[in-house]
């Protein structure tokens, strides 16, 4: 008895293993690692978009894997990388590229370029969006799921200030203007509404290149060898966040968590927030009060810093399996795609075809805020992206927050996060 | 001791069955040992010496293997801010909550050992914070601390005191991490106190009452002598916890503002993978274990022989 049910597993088994391999023995098999950073049933529209693949191209099975975070997928992935089983195809942050390079895990795009339509795919995207997935004249990363640094206000805060709720401060000078008039205080004197949140925990630095591009000034050079921390413009847009809260008193002191931040915002704590576009979503959603998004107020110049994920290649493939990635993520970016990926997820369709697209078009007609950050992304700098990245974030991160709670002058931080960054980056000049 | 049982097994007048060869009883010793010594050296030993060994190396990046740099890593690490910044925090946070806790653990724990209404719901509720995990507990507590309308505040608001940045300034930010790590754990020692408490013979107290002794001089004569070996075990385990415990620090402060929060392992964690500089990673590690390690000898050591075991 015992003997024939063994017998009968065995042969069970043994079908499993020959009729699946049947079924892919000539198939290409690619691992395709996501991060989901937003909010919304990510996966299932990731899975959607590989079964879909896979029903258009047999022959290549997409095994999509979520991650994690951004944090935990980079980790994922080169711990494999480093364990001689690497991703095929990987979403990961596109300041991550030098990271990339460096532990020499990813291959560039450009040798797979090959018909015209590849060329045409390739200059596709927005110039913004390139500026983070290039350096030394090759393309490393394709831009996939893209955001920037927009600002957000509250319309009722603005009409019950007297100020024009369909006009959202443009400038600096504006910005400290209209923000003291937002300030509401309670009986005791403690302010029951502030003017403004810029977040400064977590990555400060992405939001500190909304006022240094506003000052018309870049952090690093293209190549991510150098960075430019205690130029004048720099500490002179760092002294400007301080001065709202130090001096304006329009902002509230000490540095801002990010993830309170649009909770801040929808309980009327601040009449004005700086956040991601992904949050897009989550506003119209949980925000009971008419509100606006408008691009950063302007300076000396104007813009933000584009950020999000990128599509790596990784090395270690065959030909075979190359050529099918390649194809995985030009059928990812079509416009269509692109177009439907921003509209259910908040991220700023990549291209800009693809907001002449039908669905893209009826939904911005709807929703008109969705495209602010289109209309910014001519305005818009690559995020703070060199070799040894996150170290070199760090030393600028810890500078922006020792000037915030006022550890340190702007000028003393700046100089520190400088030498700091320049110590770091000295092996690869 | 293997030859002293092995002889006397030999020594004793057996009956007709020859004694086991002394190999075999090797063999057997061992076999029993096998599995938990191979958990133990995967797991434990051989990554301890490792990290030990790669302390020494530098970081192989792309097709730069590892070199032999001697005691370069240990160099940087002296001349490194941020990793005295982690230390001075780490032993600021460990000396903070580790008596707290402790404390909080026993009062709890004797508080809920008597006889009052409420006792069931009281316990549960002490022991709740240990069941969460700390991921949820710091994004809950993320909340009470913020700004205005976070819980902290809003009670703060009820006797007129002005709203504060919690977390978001230097002053506050550490002691705010040490209050959630302090009301995670006292639940999960006050369990152990409990036990301890409730071993102890009502009859001592009896006697005690009898000879006249007080409730504070019962406590520090009878009851906390008694408790010596349950404080030695949570003691033990608040000390690893207070340089193990760090996913509060990733939710609630990436170890902002400015380092204020960075603890040691954190510190690691960014080095090594964020960084991913592991050969620096791998020497802050060993200046980790050589802290607990020193912990744990003063605690075996000296602590032991203090302890009165029944």
């Amino acid at each position: 008895m015992l003997h024939s049910i063994v017998k009968r597993a065995a042969a069970m088994a043994l079908a499993c293993v020959v009729l699946s391999s049947a079924a892919n023995a000539s198939d290409i098999v690619l691992s395709f690692y996501y991060p989901v950073a937003v909010g919304g049933p990510i996966t299932k529209i990731i899975d959607g978009y590989a079964a879909d693949f896979e029903k258009e191209n047999p022959g290549i099975k997409i095994n999509a894997i979520y991650a994690g975070t951004y944090q935990d997928t980079l980790v994922k992935a080169l711990t494999a990388f480093k364990s001689g089983a690497p991703p095929d195809i990987a979403v990961l942050l596109s300041t991550d590229m030098f990271t990339l390079i460096d532990e020499d895990a990813i291959a560039p795009f450009d040798d797979l370029v090959k018909t015209d339509a590849d060329k045409a795919w390739a200059k596709s995207f927005f110039p913004a969006f390139m500026e983070n997935s290039r350096t030394g004249g090759k393309t490393w990363g394709i831009p996939f799921q893209r955001s920037t640094v927009v600002m957000f206000f509250n319309k009722d805060a603005f009409k019950a200030a007297g100020l024009d709720p369909d006009k959202a401060p443009g400038s600096w000078d504006e910005l400290v203007a209209d923000g003291g008039k937002l300030v509401r205080r309670d009986a005791a004197g403690g302010v029951s509404q502030w003017g403004i949140e810029i977040p400064s925990t977590g990555f400060p630095y992405w939001l500190f290149q909304g006022l240094t591009t506003a000052n018309d000034v870049r952090l690093m050079n293209e190549a991510g060898t150098e960075t430019y921390f205690d130029k004048p413009a720099v500490i002179e847009a760092l002294k400007f966040w301080v001065d709202l809260s130090r001096k304006y008193k329009i902002q509230p002191e000490g540095t801002i968590e990010w993830g309170t931040t649009p909770k801040d915002f929808f309980e009327h704590k601040t009449a004005i927030m700086w956040t991601s576009t992904g949050n897009l979503t989550n506003v119209r959603k949980s925000a009971d009060f008419p509100f606006g998004v408008a691009m950063l107020p302007a300076h000396h110049g104007r813009g933000s810093a584009t950020g999000g994920g990128n599509f790596y290649l990784f090395k270690k493939m065959t030909d075979e399996q190359r050529t099918a990635a390649f194809k995985f993520v030009q059928w990812m970016t079509t416009p269509e795609r692109a177009a439907a990926w921003g509209i259910a997820t908040g991220y700023v369709a990549v291209r800009p075809d693809a907001w002449d697209t039908p669905a893209m078009q009826k939904y911005v007609a709807d929703f008109p805020p969705a495209a602010v950050a289109r209309d910014q992304l001519k305005y818009a700098v690559a995020e703070l992206s060199t070799h040894d990245n996150q170290r070199v974030t760090k030393a600028l991160n810890d500078g922006i927050q020792a000037a915030l709670t006022g550890a340190k002058t702007p000028e003393q931080a700046m100089h520190d996060a400088q030498q700091e960054a320049a110590r770091i980056l000295k092996p690869y000049q | 001791m293997h030859d002293a049982e092995s002889e006397g097994v030999t020594a004793a007048p057996l009956p007709a069955r020859a004694a086991p060869p002394r190999l075999a009883i090797h063999i057997y010793g061992w076999l029993l040992l096998l599995p938990a010594a191979v958990l133990l050296v995967a797991f434990t030993h051989y990554p301890a010496v490792e990290t030990f060994i790669d302390s020494f190396y530098s970081t192989p990046k792309g097709r730069r293997a590892a070199a032999l740099v001697g005691l370069d890593n240990y160099q940087a690490m002296l001349a490194d801010p941020v990793f005295w910044r982690a230390l001075a925090n780490n032993a600021v946070y460990a000396a903070s909550v580790i008596p707290l806790t402790i404390a909080l653990a026993l009062a709890m724990a004797l508080l809920i050992n008597g006889k009052i209404a409420g006792r069931a719901f009281l316990r549960l509720s002490y022991f709740t914070p240990t069941v969460l995990p700390m991921i949820a507990v710091a994004n809950i507590w993320l909340f009470f601390y913020s700004p205005g309308y976070g819980l902290l505040d809003q009670i703060l608001g009820l006797f007129g005191a002005a709203t504060h940045n919690w977390l978001g300034s230097r002053d506050s930010a550490l002691a705010c991490l040490i209050a959630v790590a302090v009301w995670k754990d006292a639940g999960f020692f006050m369990i152990f106190y409990l036990a301890a408490l409730q071993q102890i013979s009502p009859q001592l107290a009896e006697a005690a009452a009898l000879e006249g002794a007080g409730r504070w001089y019962f406590f520090r004569r009878v009851t906390a002598p008694l408790l010596m070996p349950t404080t030695l075990f949570v003691l033990v385990n608040a000390v690893i916890n207070s340089f193990r415990l760090v996913d509060h620090i990733v939710v609630m402060t990436q170890g902002g503002p400015d380092n204020a929060t960075a603890l040691l392992l954190f510190y690691i964690y960014e080095v090594g993978f964020k960084f991913w500089d592991t050969a620096y990673a791998a020497t802050l590690t060993v200046v980790l274990l050589i802290v607990l390690a020193v912990f744990a000898l003063g605690q075996f050591v000296i602590l032991d022989r203090r302890i009165h075991y029944q």
